[in-house]
């Protein structure tokens, strides 16, 4: 097995682990602020990845500008579901929560089965067959295009938060939500902008994503799952940890497939999560839980 | 009639009206109910961990799956039947879940984190199936069918009435073995556990043990029904039967019944199956063939019972029926 | 010897010192009451003593034995019973099956359990109100539940944290007068406690805590009296 090889593979799998790490960093914002376990994320991203098959086929719209206005459709849904369904959860006992979100991805896993069928789907754009040469390491066009993405909806994600108000605001309301209360922030209606701010990552990962695999309804589970073992890796409530893990899961699952099994990638995830979970749940930047 | 009267009562009407089930109903019918009890069973299993000792498991599937495979295999490859099978199904998905519960509950994992743990182990032990070329792997493994007619209990060959009464026979036992050990010293820890853990532990509840008790019964219950349902189908696929999807469904009747309670998990199972099932049948009958309609059903009655009525449906029943707090 | 001996116990949270070279006795049938400003260390020993915690240093001897670094469930199976400071019913089981609960540890069989239960629920006058879901009572109802509960299992020590707060004055005789007379029956109770007038109508001996530290021990009239103790905690012009 050749170096070249192998450098070809942690590459493509770090710039598919970039967009990994942004829809986990959906995730991790949500259930750090939040602290609802988003069972739904996973579907929330087949159904992005769906809007920008249609876009495409459609339009003629290319993922990258897609994302722009799934993102904020997303937003708004976002932010509607947290309002409407899941605030008056927070009070609920934990499994309550799990179990409301468990049946809004049911619902939606299987109304996309009923829209779409079973049958996969994909975009074909003009890059996507292109790759940058350095050497004998190759760069896809269309990976790099979607890591570019991901890094510039993570940095303004991280930009948000660090600077502005509301971001600040929302960061108080996660350290300590009665502290929060008392000083008069309206607690819920930034819960309800956090979950569409975690929306509208996971849409710009969806539409990134369809760059680099096909869609189908059956995929919403694993992305779910996924989601969870990134964040628990990189550490619950750390933004660059989302990242982070992101990128580790992305290189070691493309480092699986390459020297074990292709179809045994998840299985590496999953070991890695119950790993992470038993040794160290607070993961790689996080806090104790 | 007092309390302990009337129920009674019920319960005897009901064992009778199940009992005598396959003399009124055509094959069909008596499928659906099979199914009916069948969720009743594994809803009753999950729930001695969840209602009882308070661990949320979303990975159940998990010890269907290995029970299956355990029972099958053995059959299949081995002329083992069911009846001796079941032994090692149980004793394999009581390792798992006591592996499982020993991680977690050594390192203080619990709530959220417990359910993702028990998620990880289904699907890992799923992919992993899929490679086991000795079982079959994602090609499936098969039991031969000997055809409706024979009637072989020892090695559970036969028609739909027979596998009728196992199933009948299988719940009516969890329901017995669930009453009794809601009322033992067993059942007072558990809800203790469940209620408030550290107060449970100032009173001298070793909860470590006591909850890893409860994962024990619950993997080994539901593993005889992952043994039914080798010998009902016929055949196995780890895509199918360690799917998360088999887990979610499992936990439904329990939490539309109502979580903790003993009539809760088989009312929501009599629901769930009975209305999924005319809705099938209905959208059949429109000429549409659209996967994944049960499924939205599914998930939707969820939804509305976690939000509406997040105790289940059984125990305002229960109050109206005049049987109590519904326990 | 004393039924339960802390000697020198020390503990520290990330560098905060929360309980610093603390030793007192606590005779067989005695009344100790454990007093001192917030924050000095009192729940800290008594979750040490409850298996909460393990000191860093230090020992706890009960009937002789070491307990320190013992699990609850373990302390509990020793003799040594405790309430919370913020009461935890088990609120979706009925009063009687909460102290079923408590009752098991002594008696195993569920039927026994239950009488000791019934007799238990009576000397503490909520036999009344067996059935009712412990989520239904009010806090001092569910201060007695809770003192209840540990009685059940049997306990030659109770542990009693802050069981007066929140409780008027008359509610508060009525426990004092509960305790009072489950001592008399032999029970050694030790008490954390705020409210000095439970303190004084109660307690035989006074350890009061500052800073992590014992800084004064002794009757209650003559701790009330100690400069330090009026000092830190009591005030010039307390009168009790």
């Amino acid at each position: 097995m050749s170096t070249s090889l192998i450098a070809n593979v942690v590459i493509a799998g770090v710039l598919t682990g970039l967009v990994y790490g942004l829809m986990a960093l959906g995730l991790s914002v949500i259930f750090g602020v939040v602290r609802v376990v988003n069972f739904a994320h996973g579907e929330m991203m087949t159904i992005a990845m769906y809007a920008a098959v249609l876009l495409f086929g459609a339009f003629r719209l290319d993922p990258l500008l897609a994302a722009l206005p799934v993102a904020a459709l997303f937003f708004a849904l976002g932010y509607a579901l947290q309002a409407g369904l899941i605030n008056p959860f927070i009070t609920r006992p934990e499994h309550s929560q799990f179990i409301l979100l468990v049946a809004v991805a049911t619902i939606l896993t299987n109304l996309l089965l009923m829209v779409f069928g079973p049958d996969a789907r994909n975009v074909q754009t003009d890059y996507m067959l292109d790759s940058w040469a350095l050497g004998q390491v190759l760069f896809d066009k269309a990976r790099v295009y979607a890591a570019l993405a991901a890094l510039a909806t993570a940095a303004g994600l991280f930009a948000f938060f660090r600077y502005s108000r509301t971001g600040t605001a929302i960061r108080a309301c996660a350290d300590n939500h009665l502290g929060a209360l008392i000083v008069g922030l309206n607690v819920k209606h930034l819960y309800a902008l956090t979950f569409g701010l975690g929306a509208a990552c996971v849409a710009v990962a969806g539409c990134m994503m369809t760059l680099l695999v096909e869609v189908a309804p059956s995929v919403g589970p694993s992305y779910t799952l996924l989601g969870f073992v990134i964040v628990i890796v990189g550490g619950l409530g750390s933004m660059p940890g989302a990242l982070l893990g992101g990128v580790l899961i992305g290189v070691s699952e493309a480092l699986a497939g390459l020297f074990i099994d292709p179809s045994a990638k998840s299985m590496f995830s999953f070991g890695l999560l119950i790993l992470v979970l038993l040794l160290r749940p607070q993961g790689l930047l996080g806090r104790r839980p | 009639m007092s309390r302990e009267a009337r129920a009674g009562a019920l319960l005897a009407a009901l064992a009778a009206a199940l009992a005598a089930l396959p003399l009124a109903a055509n094959s069909y019918l008596l499928s659906v109910a099979t199914l009916v009890l069948y969720f009743a069973y594994t809803g009753q299993a999950w729930n001695v961990m969840m209602g009882f000792a308070g661990q949320l498991s979303l990975g159940h599937s998990l010890y269907v799956g290995l029970g299956a495979y355990a029972a099958a295999a053995l059959f299949t490859k081995f002329g083992v039947g069911p009846w001796a099978g079941m032994w090692l199904a149980m004793a394999l998905c009581v390792a798992a879940g006591v592996a499982i519960g020993l991680l977690a509950f050594r390192f203080g994992i619990s709530g959220v984190y417990f359910a993702l743990l028990t998620i990880a182990f289904a699907e890992f032990t799923r992919i992993g199936f899929d490679h086991i070329a000795w079982l079959g792997g994602p090609g499936g493994l098969f039991l031969k069918v000997e055809g409706r007619k024979t009637f072989d209990l020892a090695n559970l060959r036969g028609g739909q009435t027979m596998f009728y009464y196992v199933m009948l026979a299988l719940a009516a036992g969890a329901f017995a073995l669930c009453a009794g050990l809601l009322k033992s010293r067993a059942g007072y820890y558990w809800r203790a556990i469940r209620e408030d853990e550290e107060a449970a532990r100032a009173l001298g509840i070793n909860t470590f043990r006591w909850k890893l008790l409860a994962v024990a019964i619950s993997a080994a219950m539901t593993s005889l029904a992952g043994v039914f349902f080798a010998f009902y189908y016929n055949n196995l696929f780890p895509e199918q039967i360690f799917h998360i999807s088999q887990s979610i469904e499992i936990i439904l009747g329990p939490i539309v019944g109502g979580i903790g309670t003993l009539f809760g998990p088989i009312l929501g199972a009599a629901m769930l199956t009975t209305l999924a099932d005319a809705l099938n049948n209905l959208v059949a009958a429109m000429g549409w063939d659209i996967p994944g309609v049960k499924q939205v059903f599914y998930g939707v009655i969820l939804l509305l019972v976690v939000v509406f009525v997040p105790n289940g449906i059984w125990p305002p029943l229960a109050k109206r029926l005049g049987l109590g707090r519904g326990d | 010897m004393a039924l339960l001996e802390v000697r020198a116990l020390s503990k520290s949270f990330r560098g905060l010192r929360a309980v610093s070279g603390a030793s007192f006795d606590v005779p067989e049938g005695g009344l100790v009451a454990l007093i001192g400003p917030n924050g000095a260390g009192k729940t800290t020993i008594f979750n040490m003593a409850a298996g909460v915690y393990a000191p860093d240093e230090g020992e706890i001897e009960f009937a002789g034995r070491r307990i320190d670094g013992l699990r609850p469930h373990q302390i509990c199976a020793a003799g040594i019973g405790r309430t919370f400071q913020i009461v935890k019913p088990f609120a979706g089981l009925s009063v009687l099956d909460n102290v079923i609960v408590g009752a098991l540890q002594r008696e195993p069989r569920v039927p026994r359990a239950r009488a000791l239960a019934l007799g238990i629920l009576g000397k503490l006058e909520l036999a009344a109100k067996q059935d009712l879901p412990a989520s239904s009572l009010t806090l001092p109802d569910r201060k007695r539940l809770e003192v209840a509960r540990a009685l059940a299992t049997g306990p030659r020590l109770l542990l009693l944290d802050e069981v007066m707060a929140g409780l008027r004055p008359t509610e508060c005789d009525q426990m004092v007068g509960v305790f009072r007379e489950l001592n008399r029956g032999g029970l050694t109770i030790v008490l954390i406690e705020h409210v000095m007038r439970a303190v004084m109508a109660l307690a035989r001996q006074v350890v009061v805590l500052h800073h992590g530290e014992v800084i004064a021990r002794g009757t209650p009239a003559e701790v009330v009296r100690d400069p330090a103790v009026l000092e830190c905690y009591l005030g010039e012009d307390t009168e009790v």
